[in-house]
């Protein structure tokens, strides 16, 4: 942990080098460790620290940036000198109107202490409890054991310096036979929120229920989707159309629909970077506070996010506080995502199926037709047959093709709950309830 | 960087580590992005760093840091060992990295132009002549051009006594052109979508693939893609161009050789693979006209390197002989895991343990796994093909964790009738299984039409960790392919 003080020395370095018309200093500190073990063995042990600096200099209209992560006076010039040498090559971009002013913004409490302490002891421990588990089974383990620190900041020339720190620990674990593997995972700020044992059980009892898996015919079938599988598809809806480009580009689902229906009335999701349950950070990467957006209320499209750039474009706008690190192509995207729950037990859910099949989760996910928002995937780690309404047989896993708002529109009932579903990319998390899904799509299926 | 490499290497001996390694790695990138006749983004990124890999009581560690100074190499020296001293306890059998591997050696990128020693007004200019030629095309909304320039310098050492100084080169460059209708973006890209094209080659590569010159024909393309019809839903011959095929390379073989998956160690993240050790030289993977070789020697590609970052040669490796399946991508210890059930399997690890920079650990990569030429020419392939679909340019990606049913779609895709090329065909796709699939090769075209593509964004690892790949491909042709999934 470099603090808050620290972090400002730096910037401040920066900015006193800095002899553009604007500039902005964006730091990342981390400490990350990582646990991770396969076949009932730890094999990968990992520790990181690092600090990576980023300067986003402002001549006229014209923009550079320049990263780096020496963190000497000398080293800190470099970045800066290489960020104003860079824009001075560059072209006005007439979109750009200003670095954001300093704004005032809340203030999250997403730091653990015990995370931050971990130990790589104290992590095999955990690890060691799903190993366990599964040898007693005769079952091989895989998996990881994660916890980070991280401490974000930007500041700029016009008085903006926000700050944050907060940890997170995840683990995750693929429990297997011969032919079968069972799927747990669970994340949260306080390593101690963390319970290896139940993980361990999840994985293991899903597992040992889904050998001897039979192939099934594709077709469009009701489903059951775990909260994991529905997470993906909230993040691609994310990814895909809920930023202000892809609609200013005319390429988004819900050009010339906003206002429109465009998923069932019990379909309700929003972006809040502000909530204490996920892994918040209460500001952008230019600093600016994170505003909760509404983004598809009752099936309605409400909204889409903004960062300051797609907001300059737009008469009127502003920006809600969702940029990514300067420079990106992507724009502004939400990634602190909520589902909106509904009111069934799970067993509630399984009792309405005649005749579905229970998805733990999808496997290497990408869109097929992004306007559609159709997408393609597989099934994997646990996958059941589930007839009048109970689990009856597994079943070798599945492709699917499928469009996520033809989804959200036949989603007949949410769970009452939802679970925080981590992505693999920095902390990018989504809530999202389970879901009973009529007519999902499976166009293919493998031999496992 | 002698007296670095020594410290640390002394420093986790006296600790109790019976194998250290040690990398101490600087990135330079440069990347240019332009859109619609503006520079979106103009960055260069310096990135350094240091990593210590042990293995004490009989595990690994390993820990990292961007601060070389003595003080800091001792810390993260104890910190490497006190992590694979955790990791020993929740172990069954002590780590085995096979025999020593002792190198003292220089490597560089062989190089024409040195890319960072190009003005950034040249790039510039022959980004902005592409977008130009692109949305001359009058329905082109969007034109989007890139170029990406890598240089790393590494110094492996370790505790076996090697010492070895790397630089590779990279350049990279890609140019999209969008079209948008209601409901409805269709896109073009050259010389490869996702990413760019990229090499370890100066900034003659990005002379060679001359981007202002395809401008037109991407944009062109991506507006006549919008009124095409459908790809039709059936079964019929597919003809794949290069950088399709490039991909299903990597998806399909590329993947599925990675000796660690094979072992598992990538089981609950990438996932594991249907190549199994029990397949080793007993399995069909695919027909007579499939042969596949790895190899991190082929000039230019984005897989060529002089040791890998165990400090293992780079080197040439039969994957698949006229169709069989013969050898895997290994590292030390999974070639030393695997002599215990096949003792005629090479004693050595082929040298394809990468590393995402200073902060990763490395784990088995592809360098340039690559499909060899047959001896079609593409015209006397369309000529003998009465009937089926001819497909370009990746444009979606998908297949299961053992990596055997697969879906792809492409930006681009022709009827084939009669021997001739017909009416552009939209939103094509495929789908298949591995073995099935390559067992339908019945022509790869000859050497005059292949090329290494190069993949720099492959992901694998926990932490997460990109690599860069080369993929030598000519334009094939497979018979009874699934196509058209999507209505």
């Amino acid at each position: 942990m470099l603090g808050k003080g620290r972090l400002k020395e730096i910037a401040d370095s920066v900015l006193r080098a800095a002899k553009g018309d604007q500039t902005e200093v964006v730091i990342q500190a981390d400490a990350d460790q990582l646990t991770r073990f396969a076949e009932n063995t730890i094999h990968q042990n990992v520790a990181e620290t690092n600090v990576s600096i980023r300067v986003r200099s402002v001549l006229g209209k014209k923009i550079g940036v320049a990263m780096g992560n020496d963190l000497s006076e000398e080293g800190l010039a470099k970045v800066v000198r290489n960020a104003e040498s860079i824009a001075g090559f560059q072209q006005e971009n007439p979109d750009f109107r200003s670095l954001p002013g300093p704004e005032p913004a809340d203030t999250v409490d997403i730091f653990s202490e015990s995370t931050a302490m971990c130990t790589p002891a104290r992590r095999a421990e955990g690890v060691e409890a799903i190993l366990r588990r599964s040898r007693e089974n005769g079952l091989k383990a895989a998996g990881a054991f994660s916890t980070s620190t991280a401490e974000s900041a930007v500041f700029n020339s016009l008085g903006v310096a926000a700050y944050q720190r907060g940890t997170s620990a995840n683990l995750m674990t693929v429990v297997m036979s011969e032919d079968s593997s069972g799927y747990a995972a669970q994340a949260a700020k306080d390593v101690n929120e963390l319970d290896p044992q139940e993980v361990g059980r999840i994985a293991v009892d899903k597992a040992l229920r889904s050998r001897d898996p039979q192939p099934f015919d594709p077709g469009a079938y009701t489903v059951f989707l775990e909260e994991e599988a529905v997470a993906t598809m909230v993040f691609f809806l994310g990814y895909l159309g809920l930023g202000a480009l892809p609609m200013q580009e005319k390429r988004s689902f819900l050009t010339g629909r906003m206002g429109e229906k465009v998923t069932g009335e019990n379909i309700t999701i929003w972006d809040d970077g502000l909530d204490p349950e996920g892994f918040s950070l209460p500001f952008d990467f230019e600093g600016v506070p994170r505003q909760k957006v509404m983004l598809i209320e009752n099936g309605i499209g409400k909204n889409v996010v903004y960062d300051s750039f797609t907001a300059g474009r737009e008469e009127g706008k502003a920006s809600t506080g969702h940029s990514l690190p300067a420079p990106n192509m992507l724009g502004p995207i939400p990634i602190h995502l909520h589902m909106a729950p509904g009111s069934a037990s799970r067993e509630e859910m399984i009792a309405s199926i005649e005749r579905g099949i229970w998805v733990t989760r999808f496997h290497y996910t990408n869109p097929v037709h992004p306007v559609k928002t159709i997408l393609t995937g597989m099934t994997r780690d646990g996958t059941f047959l589930i007839e009048n309404g109970e689990v009856t047989r597994p079943l070798k896993n599945f492709r699917f093709t499928q469009s996520i708002l033809e989804a959200f529109a036949n989603a007949r009932m949410l769970s009452a709950e939802t679970k925080l579903t981590k992505s693999g990319f920095g902390n990018i998390a989504t809530f999202a309830p389970a879901a009973v899904i009529d007519g999902f799509r499976f166009t293919g299926v493998t031999e496992f | 960087m002698r007296e670095y490499t020594d410290r640390a290497l002394n420093t986790v001996e006296s600790q109790g580590a019976s194998y250290a390694d040690i990398r101490i790695v600087r990135r330079e990138n440069q990347n240019i992005n332009v859109k619609n006749g503006i520079v979106q983004t103009l960055s260069l990124t310096d990135d350094f760093g240091f990593g210590i890999r042990v293995i004490a009581d009989g595990a690994w560690g390993f820990a990292s840091s961007n601060r070389l100074t003595p003080e800091e190499i001792d810390r993260v020296a104890a910190q490497a060992v006190t992590i694979a001293k955790a990791s020993a306890l929740a172990n069954t059998e002590p780590v085995d990295i096979g025999p020593p591997e002792v190198h003292v050696d220089t490597y560089k990128t062989p190089v024409e132009i040195d890319p960072f020693e190009v003005s950034l007004e040249e790039k510039i200019d022959t980004l902005l002549a592409a977008d130009k030629e692109a949305r001359a095309v009058q329905g082109v909304a969007i034109a989007q051009g890139s170029m990406g320039f890598l240089r790393e310098t590494k110094t492996f050492a370790s505790s076996e006594g090697s010492f070895i100084e790397q630089t590779l080169i990279e350049s990279g460059l890609g140019l999209v052109a969008r079209a948008v209708a209601e409901g409805e973006v269709q896109q073009r890209s050259y010389p490869n979508s996702f990413g760019r094209h990229q090499g370890t080659a100066g900034y003659e590569f990005v002379k060679r693939w001359d981007l202002p010159g395809h401008g037109r024909q991407m944009g062109e393309e991506a507006v006549a893609l919008l009124s095409a019809p459908q790809c039709p839903s059936k079964q019929t011959t597919l003809i794949l161009d290069g950088p399709q095929l490039a991909l299903q390379v990597h998806e399909s073989c590329g993947h599925p050789i990675e000796l660690d998956r094979v072992y598992g160690t990538e089981a609950a993240f990438a996932g594991t693979s249907f190549l199994t050790t029990e397949k080793y030289g007993n399995f069909r993977y695919g027909s007579d006209a499939v042969n596949i070789v790895a190899d991190a020697v082929t000039p230019g590609g984005l897989g060529t390197y002089g040791y890998d970052d165990e400090g293992v040669p780079g080197q040439t490796t039969d994957i698949v002989k006229h169709g069989q399946f013969v050898g895997y991508l290994t590292s030390r210890e999974t070639a030393s895991q695997l002599r215990k059930t096949h003792p005629n399997a090479p004693e050595r690890s082929n040298g394809t343990m990468r590393a995402d920079g200073w902060n990763r650990v490395p784990i088995i990569r592809m360098n340039n796994v690559s499909l060899m030429p047959g001896e079609w020419s593409f015209d006397d392939l369309i000529a003998d093909t009465d009937d089926g679909i001819y497909m370009v340019t990746n444009k979606s990606w998908s297949i299961d964790d053992k990596r055997l049913n697969f879906q792809f779609g492409t930006e681009l895709a022709y009827e084939v009738k009669n021997g001739k090329l017909g009416r552009m065909l939209k939103n094509a796709t495929y789908t298949g299984i591995t073995p099935q699939f390559w067992g339908g090769c019945d022509a790869v075209c000859s050497a005059d039409h292949w090329n290494v593509w190069g993949t720099p964004n492959c992901g694998k690892g926990q932490p997460g960790q990109v690599a860069h790949t080369g993929h030598g491909t000519a334009p094939a042709r497979f018979r009874n392919v699934r196509v058209g999934v999507m209505s």
